[in-house]
């Protein structure tokens, strides 16, 4: 019992940069733009956290210039997708491309540096004598809880708003948002602005409190499982939650069954196993529940495209 | 008359293509204004530039005598102009309300949907319509989708309502809806303009016409002061009689081409769409299957031309046993499919005319040596249905998806026409088409017939069932529930078996 409750209270940190690359990256989806970016925006992320929170000796600045630079980053995707209406793919691609390189040669230096400030543990006060609950969530540090909220207002925003019915609408018909008067543009910038941002921030958590180190390429891929997220999630945040938290689970698993004896390669694999097999879940559950990622997704917005 | 709307010389190029030529065209408030015209005649255009979504190259356009700049849909809405497309502009997969609250500024940042639920209440009560607010906009059937069209005009308060070609998809008496809906929205001081090519619906509810030809105004008329004939003759520039069907008689062979027995399919939802339906359709007969959209008629279809598969029941070619055979194998028995949705089902939009019309027979000779492609060959044989089936096209090499909806229906038909086929499969073959066109086609599948064909004909114009059919079948709520012989049907009978009753 003990043991499992250990795993689950790591579970959460280590979902915790899953998640809030996944609740950036439904609305970008969401608004019908595709930016694979998410693992160039995370690691850029974690690097500016990391060497800004070693200058300034202030965590929450090193946060604070994470989500500058990711949204930063997803503005490039943006004037390349939205403006350029340039193939998307490709975009995103070399985003990633170009964060693994910067963020490498940045970050030469600080590689084996101890950061000189951290985010302790703060358990809430009443919540964390709950049995079970209680020390698996609310014995955390302070940017879970953040990322607890920051899923309810994402939910929150995405069904109970005026907002949220634009956002979805440019993402499922931008021809029809448009008719409707609605400024199709500036509605997908802004999501694959707050899709940079939340990126950055899921980086900044990697390398600032969950390593708490800077190594080189450290994200690993997370960026890729952030995009598969998006998918099993079928685009609503609350469900992010639960992919998140699995692929979390997974990775403390790799830690935790090393000691038995279990081949590390075999255990490096098992995340990108899981994402092929919660790919194969997602799309049987797509179809018989007649959801699809969002219409126009992928597609760039002309208006007077007939005649 | 006070005048809410004037709009002079108008004129729009779409390269070296003008839709519109100084066109003048005025509003009155509190009128159903018909706009009249072919296919091709401008109408959309103009109405497009009135609505903000394409910007004119000449002319002006004045609201209430003030002279204003139409920028984009948001400048039309807030003038007061609101648009019904023919596609309806409404997202699938969100809920009524939702689209309703799309782009409505008044609403409230949160929860906006309580408020819009209130707003949809009044509407449907104050003008006698149902409609289920929470309803995904999918499980709508036309009819209802144009209703959630109206009430989001309603709701932005709009002064000025447009309707595009608005009865394409309803049924006669979703239509009869429409129009008792348009007439109590006049009498409190909304303006509609009509946009159509149906002479009797303008007759119907119109106060004025303006007719136009060639992206050129004809003339603007009272209604009182013409008859169809008239109109007909200024649609056309030409003298064109409206023909009655001169006798209405049941001529086709004995043998059986295509016989259906207790036939069971599924929908999308996975729930019975296709109930236990059995007919035949024998040589050198068309049977007409009317209904309205959404009772099984797609499923049925699909399920014949291999698209779908049969949950239960059998489907014979010729007394072949095709059931879940797949599409090759029941297209290779000589099944000509003419699909309902032309551009996403009927051809490759972005391929050339002449690669589209030889998709049914590329991969033989003489088009192809089982490796390469004669281009030479398909290119003269392209320029031979061009010419053969009247398509206006630049040339053979253009994208099939620049060709305007009745040119890409005929290249479909010569297409499937090209094997020579036993059994015709034509699902609304002339939906949204001219007069020119339809006649066209109608005579196409004519002689086929003639010729010994069998033809199902799936058609939501009834007019169109009764000019062509030997027997008529009713669809309704996934069965057949009723095949008449076309000299006892009549559309009084058709039409009530219809809506079930």
């Amino acid at each position: 019992m003990n043991f499992i409750i250990e795993v689950l209270k790591a579970t959460i940190p280590a979902g915790t940069p899953l998640l809030l690359g996944a609740l950036g990256e439904i609305y970008v989806e969401r608004s019908g733009i595709l930016n694979l970016g998410v693992e160039g925006m995370m690691i850029m992320g974690a690097i500016s956290a990391f060497s800004m929170t070693n200058i300034t000796g202030n965590v929450w600045l090193g946060v604070l210039i994470s989500i500058i630079i990711g949204g930063g980053m997803a503005l490039i995707h943006a004037f390349n997708s939205i403006t350029l209406k340039a193939n998307q793919t490709l975009s995103g691609l070399a985003l990633t491309m170009l964060g693994l390189g910067l963020s490498g040669l940045i970050g030469k230096g600080y590689i084996g540096v101890p950061l000189s400030g951290k985010l302790h543990n703060l358990p809430v006060y009443g919540f964390k004598d709950i049995p079970i609950i209680g020390p698996i969530f609310f014995d955390q540090d302070p940017l879970v809880y953040i990322s607890y909220v920051l899923t309810l207002i994402f939910w929150f925003f995405l069904f109970n708003t005026r907002f949220g019915i634009e956002l979805r609408s440019v993402g499922e018909s931008p021809d029809v948002a448009d008719s409707a008067g609605i400024n199709v543009a500036k509605i997908q910038y802004l999501a694959t602005f707050i899709g940079g941002m939340m990126a950055g921030l899921g980086g900044a958590y990697l390398s600032v409190v969950y390593a708490p180190a800077w190594i080189e390429g450290m994200t690993a891929g997370m960026g890729w499982i952030v995009l598969a997220i998006t998918i099993f999630s079928l685009w609503r945040p609350e469900r992010a939650i639960l992919g998140s938290y699995f692929f979390g689970c997974i990775r403390v698993l790799q830690y935790r069954l090393q000691p038995l004896g279990i081949s590390p390669n075999l255990l490096n694999m098992l995340p990108f196993i899981f994402t092929i097999l919660v790919l194969m879940l997602a799309a049987r559950e797509i179809s018989r529940k007649r959801i699809s990622s969002p219409s126009s997704l992928g597609i760039p917005y002309f208006r007077e495209k007939t005649l | 008359m006070e005048k809410i709307l004037q709009m002079k010389g108008i004129t729009k190029r779409f390269g070296n293509i003008i839709a519109n030529d100084k066109i003048d065209f005025g509003l009155n408030k509190g009128e159903i204004h018909g706009l009249l015209g072919e296919n091709g005649a401008g109408k959309t255009t103009l109405m497009n530039i009135l609505y903000g979504l394409y910007t004119p190259d000449e002319g002006e356009i004045y609201i209430d005598g003030t002279r204003v700049k139409i920028r984009s849909p948001n400048d039309a809405i807030e003038l007061g102009i609101s648009m019904v497309h023919q596609s309806f502009k409404l997202i699938q997969s969100h809920t009524v309300v939702e689209n309703v609250a799309l782009g409505l500024r008044d609403t409230s940042f949160f929860y906006p949907h309580k408020q819009i639920e209130k707003k949809i209440k009044v509407f449907s009560e104050r003008y006698n319509f149902r409609i289920d607010p929470n309803a995904l906009i999918w499980q709508l059937s036309a009819g209802e989708k144009q209703r959630v069209e109206i009430i989001k005009a309603f709701c932005r308060k709009a002064r000025i309502f447009i309707l595009d070609e608005p009865t394409t998809m309803l049924t006669p008496s979703e239509a009869k809806d429409l129009f008792r809906l348009l007439k109590l929205l006049k009498g409190e001081g909304i303006s509609i303009i009509l946009i159509t090519h149906k002479l009797d619906e303008v007759m119907e509810v119109c106060d004025r016409i303006t007719i136009l030809s060639g992206g050129k105004r004809i003339d603007t008329v009272d209604v009182s002061n013409v008859d169809k004939d008239k109109l007909a003759r200024m649609m056309f520039g030409q003298n064109m009689v409206l023909k009655e069907r001169q006798e209405y008689s049941i001529n086709f062979y004995e043998d059986v081409v295509l016989e259906v027995r207790n036939l069971t399919v599924l929908n999308d939802k996975g729930l019975p769409a296709v109930k236990d339906v059995s007919f035949d359709i024998h040589r050198g007969e068309i049977l007409g299957l009317a209904g309205v959209s959404g009772n099984g008629q797609r499923e049925l279809i699909e399920a014949i031309t291999g698209l779908r598969k049969v949950t239960r029941g059998s489907i014979k070619i010729l007394d072949e046993d095709v059931t879940n055979i797949g599409t090759k194998g029941i297209l290779n028995r000589g099944v000509a499919h003419i699909p309902e949705e032309r551009m996403r089902m009927g051809i490759v939009p972005s391929m050339s005319l002449e690669e589209n019309v030889i998709l049914r027979n590329y991969d033989r000779a003489p088009f192809s040596n089982s490796l390469l492609l004669d281009y030479g060959i398909i290119s003269e044989y392209a320029k031979g249905i061009i010419s053969k089936y009247r398509i206006s096209a630049l040339n053979e090499k253009v994208p099939a998806g620049t060709l305007s909806g009745g040119n890409i229906q005929k290249l479909i038909l010569a297409r499937e026409l090209s094997i020579s086929p036993v059994l015709i499969i034509a699902s609304h073959p002339t939906q949204g088409l001219d007069v020119r066109s339809t006649q066209q086609i109608h005579e196409l599948l004519l002689k086929k017939k003639e010729e010994g064909c069998a033809i199902l004909l799936v058609s939501e114009d009834l007019q169109e069932i009764m000019d062509l059919s030997d027997r008529i079948a009713v669809m309704f709520n996934g069965t057949i529930r009723g095949i008449i012989d076309i000299d006892r049907a009549n559309i009084e009978k058709i039409g009530s078996l219809m809506v079930g009753v």
